[in-house]
């Protein structure tokens, strides 16, 4: 759907849970979430990219919901408007020295 | 809101977002238009993040030089965010002598170009990088080469156009150019028609299609890139690295995590369509990987991501006026090397739309350049 990013969405204002810590991977605060969306960033691919909250070793699992949340409120639509960013493989973090094993390269058993 | 501007980019990946940020700076209204939900959601985000001259071909050389020594190093105090942007130096690494002979040859070239890149020994080669494995016979090494995130710069340029009143809209699939009185004027979308007096296109892949609704046509075929992602471990080295076999490329991030690119020698028969890993790619980048750097065989990759590149007959990019169709200016088919040398390329985007002099002469890399055998 065509978003002109222009829209106004009002100034940023700090609240008192800005610190709270919403991304526990990579220590990302409801206030940084929340200050990257003013500063233009209104998907939640774009958050992620911007801020790194999904992207550490649990890859959004526990915190893509509240972000999208947080997102959702300071956009002011409801989160079912917003796509969720996506899911990439693998779906465990796995040693390159196990990975390496799938039996290409000069490998043969 | 008028449907008209100055200056219509097509394409908000790093290309369209750095230019919209050159002419926002010099007060030029301008309207961005991309296909894609999101900011930088093809090559800008799909890459290795290398920042990089060696191995280039001598026509785009001069312009990543120039961004090397007169942009990147400030681009963080100039956008206002962090790029990570390292200058650490560039190794090339060969096992084999085979491989030298390719290194000294790729070196040889950049000489010629004025760059400072030199072959180097294996011990010298442990000395910069002391992880690198006793199988690494030899090296080319240009200190003045580095890495930053592709992520951040595309989105760093994308906030400061935004911030100096460049507009944005995403979602906004281009179905066609219309020529008014011969020239490029009007954009149509599936919801809109917008105007502009200049029309730049830079879309990637999706150039090509739209570049034909004016009869110009850019030789490129989507090629795909893979690339994986490491969990974060203490600062080990902040190189980045290539091999002359092509068996891996990458770096550590600011972040700690190690991004590396792959090259299963399967790429060119990649499934068309949307971007997805393979399930072979990342099992040959960490062979690859593992053996120029044993030292990180228990490192655990958290995330691949996969790519097109827009990949020209002849692989350097297309930065052009389009004199037939006047208002018209191309840049496309930047062949997976794209990133490094953007923010050069924005600026001389935004002197080609204002009609200003260029800082670098771009006649090598016209759009009409391409003829049959």
């Amino acid at each position: 759907m065509a978003k002109d990013r222009t829209k106004e969405i009002g100034a940023f204002a700090a609240a008192p849970d800005d610190n709270l810590i919403i991304c526990r991977c990579e220590e990302i605060t409801k206030g940084e979430i929340r200050s990257a969306v003013h500063d233009g960033m209104f998907t939640l691919t774009e958050i992620r990219r911007y801020l790194r909250t999904g992207m550490g070793l649990c890859q959004g699992q526990t915190c893509s919901r509240l972000v999208k949340a947080i997102v959702a409120s300071e956009l002011g639509v409801t989160p079912s408007e917003l796509e969720p960013a996506a899911s990439r493989a693998p779906m465990r973090p796995i040693e390159m020295r196990i990975l390496a094993r799938d039996l290409g390269g000069d490998q043969h058993e | 809101m008028s449907n008209h501007a100055e200056v219509l980019i097509i394409g908000a990946g790093i290309i369209g977002c750095a230019t919209a940020y050159y002419l926002a700076k010099k007060g030029i209204s301008v309207l961005v238009l991309e296909g894609s939900d999101s900011i930088g959601d093809g090559g800008s985000s799909r890459n290795g993040g290398g920042v990089r001259q060696s191995g280039r071909d001598p026509r785009e050389l001069p312009i990543v030089m120039y961004g090397i020594r007169h942009i990147w190093p400030n681009l963080k105090d100039e956008l206002g965010v962090d790029v990570e942007y390292y200058q650490e130096g560039n190794l090339r690494l060969g096992k084999t002598e085979a491989h030298l002979k390719i290194l000294e040859v790729l070196t040889q070239r950049s000489v010629q170009c004025g760059l400072d890149v030199k072959m180097i020994s294996g011990v010298e080669a442990r000395e910069i990088c002391p992880y690198l494995s006793d199988s690494v016979l030899g090296a080319s090494w240009c200190p003045t080469d580095g890495h930053a995130n592709p992520l951040l710069a595309t989105l760093a340029f994308y906030r400061r156009a935004r911030q100096l009143g460049a507009r944005f809209i995403t979602g906004e699939k281009v179905a066609e150019i219309r020529k008014l009185q011969g020239a490029a004027r009007q954009v149509v979308t599936q919801n809109n028609v917008f105007e502009g007096d200049r029309i730049i296109v830079a879309a990637g892949m999706e150039s090509r299609p739209i570049l034909n609704t004016v009869g110009i046509d850019v030789p490129m075929t989507p090629l795909l890139l893979e690339t994986l992602v490491t969990e974060a471990v203490e600062p080990m080295f902040y190189q980045m690295l290539g091999t002359a076999a092509a068996d891996f490329y990458g770096h550590q991030s600011t972040h700690g995590s190690f991004v590396f690119g792959t090259n299963s020698g399967l790429e060119p028969y990649a499934k068309p369509g949307k971007t997805v890993s393979s399930s072979v790619s990342a099992s040959a980048a960490c062979r690859g990987i593992l053996s120029y750097f044993p030292v990180l065989a228990d490192l655990k990759i958290i995330r691949t991501w996969a790519g097109w590149i827009d990949s020209c007959a002849d692989h350097v990019p297309v930065i052009s006026p389009v004199e037939e169709v006047p208002g018209l200016i191309v840049a496309c088919g930047f062949t997976g090397h794209g990133f490094g040398i953007a923010p050069p390329v924005g600026m001389l985007l935004s002197e080609l739309a204002t009609g200003s002099e260029l800082t670098l002469d771009l006649s090598d890399l016209r759009y009409d350049r391409f003829k049959a055998r």
